[in-house]
């Protein structure tokens, strides 16, 4: 992380829908091939500022600059050099894995191998599956591949870790950390404090709207006890899910 | 950067969309399955008309007591005003069932009937054999009456299949159009499939064009089989062979276009996947019912026929009808086509208005 160029930049972006003020006047840089994380409760606008980003919205004011192409004009470039994993989005009925992987190829106009992006998320075994056959963990890990189709960029990733099993999210994140070394940037966003803190380099608090805190989360923790706080049980050297992890393995297994 | 192309995108979208097609049970019953077992049904059941239409010559005399007996039956509807050569096509089709010429003898009181049948329609010929020897032994009648001579016409044979056929051939394309078109796109935007799309660089109109490539080729390959079927297994007619199904198959094509824009429509108005089946039932069922589909629209009591004269499948019904056992070129049913396409301009003017992506 020694060059910090920034490849996203979003200036004062606000988004209103009809009487209610979803983004005010959010302003932050994600810098090239890290990993950052957009943090925040339920409704505090992560979701809508991502998908301005993505191009899949339309904002109410504010400039947006992803790598050199404004979300304004070059709406269609930066489709290019994105992929998206959307919450909760579904995939084309009836078609099996690789198959799906095509018809994204396709979209992207990206000349590739299904096998070949199925085992980068070791779903070579499920190349015939339906994606609605797929486990939870599965699925994330598919809906990441269809994000590498076009060898993008930047990758976005909208809670991909909510509903996994300790297993399932630990792999996930030993995913998403291959692919920031391949060089990729991510920009993800979580409810779990634990997960921000092992993978992401930056993380931004997201708060009705604002950015109420944005550093590294080592800064950001030292930050917080360099003030006088301390947790009230004394932190152990191992937690619980530690011990699950202990006990039922850390192998893939869905 | 590679250029992007849009026609892979579009292609690479219909490849999809005909899988999943292929893969959806409920299509292939309703493009498939319930036009055969209807074609099954009726091919079997066979034509009960009870109307025995007799044309009158051009130039007979129509004052004479055979002409009165004959409309007294009830049975017979005789059918007047039309030039010979118009008869002549009519009695190689059956569509009137045998010719009556009446006149006077030469210095005589009595008449002379002529009575010509047609192959087309040897059932009712036969009914109507009866019927005059009937009348020409009724006491009142017999003095008047001299003789009554008879011939057979060579027509071709209309058989129930050539009725019923066409018309489940625009059932299924109406269906397939309208529920397929409906349901597809609505579970598409609820399940943020097309929001994904819409994250790479594919165009709206590549994602319409390509479902539409998709159910038009499967909707095609389902009339294709339907005809194959009818012709092989129930004697469906094809005039001109090959021709004719090329045709029938470019009718088609215009028809699934025009339903689907129904289904555009309904896709934008559901709410939710349980509103398209009756949504799309307001649109199909007063289409199967009164557009000729089982039954020819002249059956129907005249303030009903202005009603069917209105909707799409009536036209795509008759010129498939004309097209398939009258042997027309499509210029011939510029007609029904022009129906069609005013409708299908004034649907899809209001799909582009109703139209939801997300």
């Amino acid at each position: 992380m020694e060059t910090k160029k920034a490849i996203i930049s979003v200036k004062d972006l606000v988004k209103k829908y009809d009487d209610f003020v979803a983004v005010q006047g959010l302003s932050f840089e994600v810098y090239e091939n890290e990993i950052f994380g957009l943090l925040g409760p339920n409704g505090a606008g992560k979701t809508t500022t991502l998908e301005i980003i993505e191009t899949l919205r339309d904002k109410t004011s504010g400039e947006i600059i992803v790598d050199g192409f404004s979300v304004d004009k070059q709406a269609h470039s930066i489709k290019k050099i994105i992929g998206v994993q959307l919450q909760a989005a579904g995939y084309y009925p009836n078609l099996n894995l690789v198959e799906l992987i095509e018809l994204f190829a396709g979209l992207y106009g990206a000349n590739i191998k299904p096998m070949e992006m199925l085992e980068k998320v070791n779903l070579q075994d499920k190349a015939k599956a339906k994606y609605k056959a797929l486990s939870g963990g599965q699925k994330q890990r598919f809906s990441i591949a269809t994000t590498l189709i076009n060898q993008p960029k930047i990758i976005f990733l909208d809670e991909p870790t909510t509903g996994l099993d300790p297993q399932a999210r630990r792999n996930l994140w030993d995913l998403i950390i291959d692919i920031r070394n391949a060089g990729t940037t991510v920009v993800i966003t979580t409810h779990y404090m634990d997960e921000a803190e092992q993978l992401c380099d930056r993380v931004a608090f997201v708060e009705r709207g604002q950015i109420i805190a944005l550093d590294t989360p080592d800064n950001l923790i030292d930050k917080l006890v360099s003030s006088g706080f301390e947790r009230k049980k004394e932190v152990k050297k191992a937690n619980l899910e530690d011990v699950f992890i202990n006990l039922t393995g850390q192998e893939w297994r869905e | 950067m590679k250029k992007y192309n849009n026609l892979t995108a579009t292609l690479a979208l219909a490849k999809a969309s005909f899988r999943s097609i292929m893969r959806s049970p409920s299509a292939v019953v309703f493009t498939l399955a319930f036009p055969l077992i209807f074609i099954l049904v009726f091919g079997f059941l066979g034509g009960g008309g009870t109307h025995i239409d007799v044309g009158i010559t051009p130039g007979s005399d129509v004052n004479n007591p055979v002409m009165g007996m004959l409309e007294k039956t009830g049975m017979i509807r005789l059918v007047k005003d039309k030039s010979k050569a118009d008869f002549a096509k009519l009695l190689e089709k059956g569509n009137v069932d045998a010719m009556i010429d009446v006149h006077r003898k030469v210095n005589s009181a009595a008449y002379s009937v002529n009575v010509v049948y047609t192959s087309a329609s040897r059932d009712k010929g036969g009914i109507l054999k009866s019927v005059l020897n009937n009348i020409f032994y009724d006491k009142t009648l017999k003095p008047t009456v001299a003789e009554i001579k008879e011939s057979t016409i060579t027509g071709r044979e209309y058989k129930t299949i050539d009725f019923i056929l066409p018309g489940q051939l625009g059932f299924s394309l109406l269906s397939t159009g309208v529920f397929g078109t409906a349901f597809v796109f609505l579970s598409l935007r609820q399940t943020l499939v097309i929001k994904r799309f819409f994250a790479t660089p594919v165009r709206r109109s590549s994602i319409v064009i390509g479902e539409g490539i998709a159910r038009i080729g499967f909707a095609l390959i389902g009339a294709l089989f339907i005809i194959l079927i009818g012709h092989f297994f129930f004697g469906f007619t094809l005039v001109h062979g090959a021709l004719t199904v090329v045709n029938m198959l470019i009718l088609a094509t215009m028809g699934i276009i025009v339903f689907m824009g129904f289904g555009f429509i309904i896709s934008g108005i559901a709410k939710n996947e349980s509103m398209v089946p009756p949504i799309s039932n307001i649109v199909t069922l007063p289409q199967f019912l009164l557009s000729g589909t089982f039954f020819s629209i002249e059956a129907f009591p005249s303030w009903l026929q202005p009603i069917s004269r209105a909707l799409p499948l009536t036209y795509l019904n008759d010129a498939m009808r004309k097209v398939a056992f009258e042997g027309v070129g499509l210029w011939d049913v510029k007609f029904q086509i022009m129906i069609l396409l005013l409708w299908g301009i004034g649907i899809y003017a209001v799909a582009v208005k109703v139209f939801k992506w997300e």
